[in-house]
C-alpha cells in the first residue's frame, strides 16, 4: 500500500479546525514536526501489504448487546445539571447555533 | 524474598475486629502527609469521604458483620476512575471541579468489599502519556529517586503504593498505563484480560483498549483485588458474559508442567541490565519445574505503529464530548462553533492536543485506509502471532519496559521517544490480553525492574500462578526513601 506524502502545515490546520482546536502559529509549526515525525514511524505499518487480511476493531468477539427496554431509574437530573457550565429551564444553555444574531 | 501483602493482613486484622479501619486509615493519612510533599502522588486526598467508609467497615465488624475481603484497605484511585461527588479530573483543566454524578461500577465493587478511598491520584492527562509529566497539576516523582519519572500514565497509583500511602491502587492500562509504572516504582501492576474488568465510570481514552487493574506490592495482593473488581457488569456492553478467573485460590498451585517461552522481540529492544533480570525470572520459572523456551513472535514489533495510529483515533472520537456543553470547563464565545473551539483550546493540554489532531488524522477521507484500517489489519497479524506462541507456551516472559526509570523532562521535548517507552507493554493492548508486571531487582543504577509476564485471553490463572514464582525468587530491593515511604 503506497505511503502518503510527508504531512503538511495546511494539513494540520484542516485537522485542528475538524478538531475544534485553535492553534497558534508556532503550535502549527511545533504539531507539525512532531505529527510528520510519528507518522513516519508508522511508515512501516502503512507500507506494508496485508490485503486480505480482516481488520481486528475489537481483540474479543462481542456481538451486540441488548437489553430489555424497562424503565430503570437514572441519574438525578438536578446531580446532572449542577455540573454543567450554564442551565436554564432545567436544560443545558448554549450560546447562539444558528445564523446571525437577531 | 517473599513480599508482604499488606492489604489481605490489614483485611484479615480489621474483619477480626484486632485493628478498626479507621485507625489503619489515620496511620496512612499521616505516612501521605509526611511524604506527598516531595512526591505528589495525588490530584485530591479524600480523607472525609475515606473516614465515612473506614467508620462503616467498622460498624459492620462492631455489629457481627463481614465488612468483606478488602476491609479496611486503604486504595488509591487513579483520577479517571468516577467517584460520584468527589472531583474526577482526568489531570486536566477541561475536567477541574467536575464531579460525577455516579461511581464507577470498580469503585462501588472496592467499597462493597470493605475498601477505604484515600484519594485520586495524579496521571498523565486523560492517561495519555508515559511519564505523569503531561498531568495539568505538575509532574509525580519516583519514591526510590525524586529526580525520575514514577512512569505513567498511572504514575501516581504507582507511587502512591510505593511510598506506602495505599496498598492497593487502581490504575487503568490502555498502552502499559499500569504495567509500566509499576515496573519503574517497584511494585506489581496488572492489566487484566478486555472485558473482565467493567469499564463502566472509566473516563474513556480508547475504548478498544482501556482496562482498569490493580497496583500492589505483592502479587497475591493484586489476585485479592482483582477478584474483587472483576466479573460481568451489564452497565459496560464490551463485559464479557464468560466466567472470570478466580485467580487467588490458585496462587500456591507452583509451575509445574508449564511452559514460559521467553519473548525474544521484548528483550531485543531493553537494555543489559534488564535484560539480565528476565533471563534471571526465566532461571527461576526453570528452577521451579517450568520448561523454559525462546519464543519470537514478529509482529510484535509493529505494535507500536499500530498503537499509535488506533489509540489517538479512538481518543479523538472519545474527547469529541469535551465540548462545554454538559459538564467542565466552558470558555464563553458568540457562536456554539467558537465556544467547543475556545474551550477544548485553553482546557486540553499539548499532548491531549496532539492525539486528538492525529487521530482525526489518521481518521479523515484520504488516509483511513492507508493508516487506521492498516493498523487494525495488523492487529489481527499481531493476534494471530500471540496464538501461534501460545500453541507452544501457557506464558510469556519479557521485560516491561526497556529501561529502569528516567530523568524528569528528559522525554518531553520528543513524543515518538516517550512513546517506544510503551514498546514492551502496547502489544497486550492491541490483542486483549492479560498481563502483569512484578518487581525483580534492579537495574545497575539502583532502580526497580520490573518483569512481564504475558498470557493469552483469560489466562489469568496461569499467569498468576506463575507470577508468584517471579516474585518468590526476585532479588530485593532497597525501599524508597521519602519521607513517609514505609510500607506497614
Amino acid at each position: 500500500m503506497a505511503t502518503p506524502g510527508r504531512l503538511t502545515r495546511e494539513e494540520v490546520a484542516h485537522v485542528a479546525a475538524l478538531a475544534r482546536l485553535e492553534l497558534t502559529e508556532e503550535e502549527l509549526d511545533l504539531y507539525t514536526g512532531q505529527l510528520a515525525q510519528v507518522l513516519e514511524h508508522a511508515a512501516d505499518v502503512a507500507s506494508l501489504d496485508l490485503a486480505g487480511v480482516i481488520p481486528t476493531a475489537h481483540a474479543l468477539a462481542v456481538t451486540n448487546v441488548l437489553r430489555p427496554d424497562e424503565i430503570r431509574p437514572v441519574l438525578d437530573r438536578d446531580e446532572v445539571l449542577s455540573q454543567a457550565p450554564s442551565v436554564e429551564d432545567h436544560r443545558f444553555r448554549v450560546p447562539r447555533i444558528l445564523g446571525d444574531a437577531p | 524474598m517473599t513480599s508482604p501483602t499488606p492489604a489481605a493482613d490489614l483485611a484479615h486484622t480489621v474483619r477480626s475486629g484486632a485493628r478498626a479501619a479507621l485507625e489503619v486509615l489515620e496511620e496512612h493519612l499521616a505516612t501521605i502527609g509526611a511524604g506527598e510533599p516531595s512526591i505528589h502522588a495525588f490530584n485530591r486526598v479524600t480523607a472525609d469521604e475515606g473516614r465515612l467508609q473506614a467508620r462503616a467497615v467498622d460498624r459492620t465488624v462492631a455489629e457481627g458483620g463481614d465488612p468483606g475481603p478488602l476491609a479496611g484497605v486503604p486504595v488509591a484511585l487513579k483520577d479517571n476512575l468516577c467517584t460520584r461527588g468527589v472531583p474526577t479530573t482526568c489531570s486536566s483543566r477541561i475536567l477541574e471541579g467536575w464531579c460525577p454524578p455516579y461511581d464507577a461500577t470498580v469503585v462501588s465493587r472496592l467499597a462493597r468489599a470493605g475498601a477505604v478511598m484515600v484519594g485520586k491520584t495524579n496521571m498523565d492527562e486523560f492517561a495519555m502519556g508515559s511519564s505523569t509529566e503531561a498531568s495539568a497539576f505538575g509532574p509525580t516523582r519516583n519514591p526510590h529517586d525524586t529526580g525520575r519519572v514514577p512512569g505513567g500514565s498511572s504514575g501516581g497509583s504507582a507511587a502512591a503504593v510505593a511510598a506506602g500511602f495505599a496498598p492497593v491502587a487502581l490504575g487503568s492500562d490502555t498502552g502499559g498505563s499500569i504495567r509500566q509504572p509499576a515496573a519503574l516504582c517497584g511494585v506489581v501492576g496488572m492489566k487484566p484480560t478486555y472485558g473482565t474488568v467493567s469499564r463502566y465510570g472509566l473516563v474513556a481514552f480508547a475504548s478498544s483498549l482501556d482496562q482498569i487493574g490493580p497496583l500492589t506490592t505483592s502479587v497475591a495482593d493484586a489476585a485479592l483485588v482483582f477478584d474483587v473488581i472483576g466479573g460481568h457488569d451489564p452497565a459496560d456492553s464490551t463485559s464479557l458474559h464468560r466466567p472470570t478467573p478466580r485467580v487467588l485460590s490458585v496462587l500456591d498451585d507452583g509451575v509445574a508442567g508449564l511452559t514460559v517461552g521467553v519473548l525474544t522481540e521484548l528483550l531485543d529492544g531493553a537494555a543489559p541490565d534488564v535484560a539480565a533480570r528476565v533471563h534471571q525470572a526465566a532461571e527461576a520459572c526453570a528452577g521451579a519445574g517450568a520448561r523454559v523456551t525462546e519464543v519470537s513472535v514478529p509482529e510484535v514489533s509493529l505494535g507500536l505503529s499500530a498503537y499509535y495510529l488506533i489509540a489517538p483515533g479512538e481518543a479523538s472520537s472519545n474527547l469529541a464530548r469535551y465540548d462545554g456543553v454538559r459538564y467542565g470547563l466552558r470558555v464563553d464565545a458568540e457562536d456554539v462553533v467558537a465556544m467547543n473551539t475556545a474551550t477544548r483550546s485553553a482546557g486540553f493540554g499539548a499532548e491531549v492536543k496532539r492525539r486528538i489532531m492525529l487521530g482525526t488524522y489518521v481518521l479523515s477521507a484520504g488516509y483511513m485506509d492507508a493508516y487506521y484500517n492498516q493498523a487494525l489489519r495488523v492487529r489481527t497479524r499481531i493476534i494471530e502471532g500471540f496464538d501461534a506462541a501460545y500453541r507452544q507456551c501457557d506464558v510469556l516472559l519479557g521485560p516491561t519496559t526497556p529501561t529502569t526509570a528516567f530523568p524528569l523532562g528528559e522525554k518531553t521535548g520528543d513524543p515518538l521517544t516517550m512513546y517506544l517507552s510503551d514498546v514492551c507493554t502496547i502489544p497486550s493492548n492491541l490483542a486483549g490480553h492479560p498481563a502483569i508486571s512484578v518487581p525483580f531487582g534492579s537495574g545497575d543504577d539502583g532502580l526497580p525492574v520490573g518483569v512481564q509476564l504475558l498470557g493469552p485471553a483469560l489466562s489469568e490463572s496461569t499467569l498468576f500462578k506463575v507470577a508468584a514464582v517471579v516474585e518468590a525468587a526476585a532479588p530485593e530491593v532497597s525501599p524508597p526513601t521519602v519521607a513517609g515511604g514505609v510500607r506497614s
